[in-house]
């Protein structure tokens, strides 16, 4: 018998999605996605209808298919692309993601790292010695949450799916980080100095969030970032897919299982490990020592 | 068929007609891992290739976080 899309019953079916015992025609598909998103935002409380929301776009798939899903829910999301200095890597995923904003009629938020902030990743981690993800990690998290404070925007949404936060949590798991496992939430709300972060991404998994760029005529970064080839991350995920492949759902059921019976336990060890926060003597964002991890940064590496 | 595969970029030309899963299977490659592409649209897992089709293999999986 032929396979049949789940919700129309039409048998031109574009993919199949084990862990949802389904298949989908192209418009079922895309109709199931802004669906997970729509869920996700309203299960987790993460936007209200009406607010401001500045979505961290890379060029990738995940972040784009993010924007163009807010946009198609009538959110009012304005990207934010930050430019990393990583050569060719980042002259193409700023050119994906400006066609993207062109094409959508949306607005950008640019900040150049080299020209805004006098250096670029791979200088910082030559510099402080460490890997570079450690470095670019920083940069976003410091200005993503400025960048949401100066354009008054109520919160940040970020393209992490399903398996960035399995995967971050199986690291998180294998190293009992009790710390990093309190915080790992969908929504992080807003704080002295910090705007609410939500992940309208988490019920879809990468695989998912790939189909609907290619289906929504979405042209997005393919390449890796160099950076990125052979971390640990990766390898997470890669460990996580074989697992998926005998037993599909398995990622779904990790994560989703973690928020309903173990995340709350962890919840004392994070606010034990938070100190006061004041504002930064150098840029003013919160920190819990004199000048920020961010303006440290800068320092050491604009110094050389 | 021609077969275009990512990360790294290399192109192989493979005989058809052939399902989608026989194709991964003989390259090595998971079903959770990539997407099978042909024109502007996907194939599924049991969907059959020609010996005429252009298809990309293309990984989903990507490293930040």
């Amino acid at each position: 018998m032929a396979r049949t899309c789940r919700r129309c019953r039409a048998t031109d079916v574009v993919i199949e999605l084990r862990r949802h015992n389904a298949s989908f025609c192209k418009e079922c598909f895309r109709h199931h996605v802004r669906e997970q998103v729509r869920r996700a935002i309203d299960d987790f409380d993460m936007l209200v209808p009406g607010e401001r929301v500045l979505v961290a776009v890379s060029g990738g798939k995940d972040s784009l298919a993010l924007w163009d899903i807010l946009l198609d829910l009538g959110y009012e999301a304005d990207g934010l692309y930050l430019g990393l200095g990583i050569g060719e890597y980042s002259d193409s995923s700023g050119e994906a993601t400006r066609t993207f904003a062109a094409r959508r009629q949306a607005r950008l938020v640019e900040i150049d790292l080299p020209t805004d902030h006098g250096f670029d990743i791979p200088t910082a981690a030559a510099v402080t010695k460490r890997v570079p993800c450690s470095a670019c990690g920083l940069s976003k998290r410091h200005l993503f949450n400025s960048a949401a404070r100066d354009g008054g925007y109520a919160v940040v949404a970020t393209g992490h799916n399903l398996d960035d936060e399995a995967a971050v949590l199986l690291g998180n798991v294998l190293r009992w980080d009790a710390d990093y496992l309190g915080r790992q939430q969908p929504v992080l709300p807003a704080t002295d100095g910090f705007v609410r972060k939500v992940k309208p991404l988490v019920r879809l998994d990468e695989r998912e969030m790939a189909a609907y760029c290619v289906l929504s005529g979405i042209d997005y970064i393919v390449e890796e970032c160099p950076n990125a080839v052979g971390n640990k991350h990766l390898g997470y995920k890669e460990a996580l897919n074989v697992i998926e492949d005998q037993s599909p759902g398995s990622k779904n059921s990790f994560y989703f299982g973690f928020l309903a019976r173990a995340a709350d336990r962890f919840n004392q060890d994070t606010a034990a490990d938070q100190g006061a926060l004041v504002a930064c003597a150098s840029c003013g964002s919160p920190t819990t020592g004199t000048v920020c991890a961010f303006c440290k940064l800068v320092e050491k590496v604009v110094q050389v | 068929m021609k077969v275009l595969l990512r990360n790294p970029r290399r192109d192989l030309e493979i005989e058809g007609p052939k399902r989608v899963s026989a194709l991964l299977s003989e390259l090595g490659v998971r079903r959770e891992s990539v997407l099978v592409i042909r024109g502007d649209t996907l194939v599924p897992h049991d969907g059959l290739l020609q010996d005429d089709d252009q298809v990309e293999i293309r990984p989903v999986i990507s490293g930040g976080a």
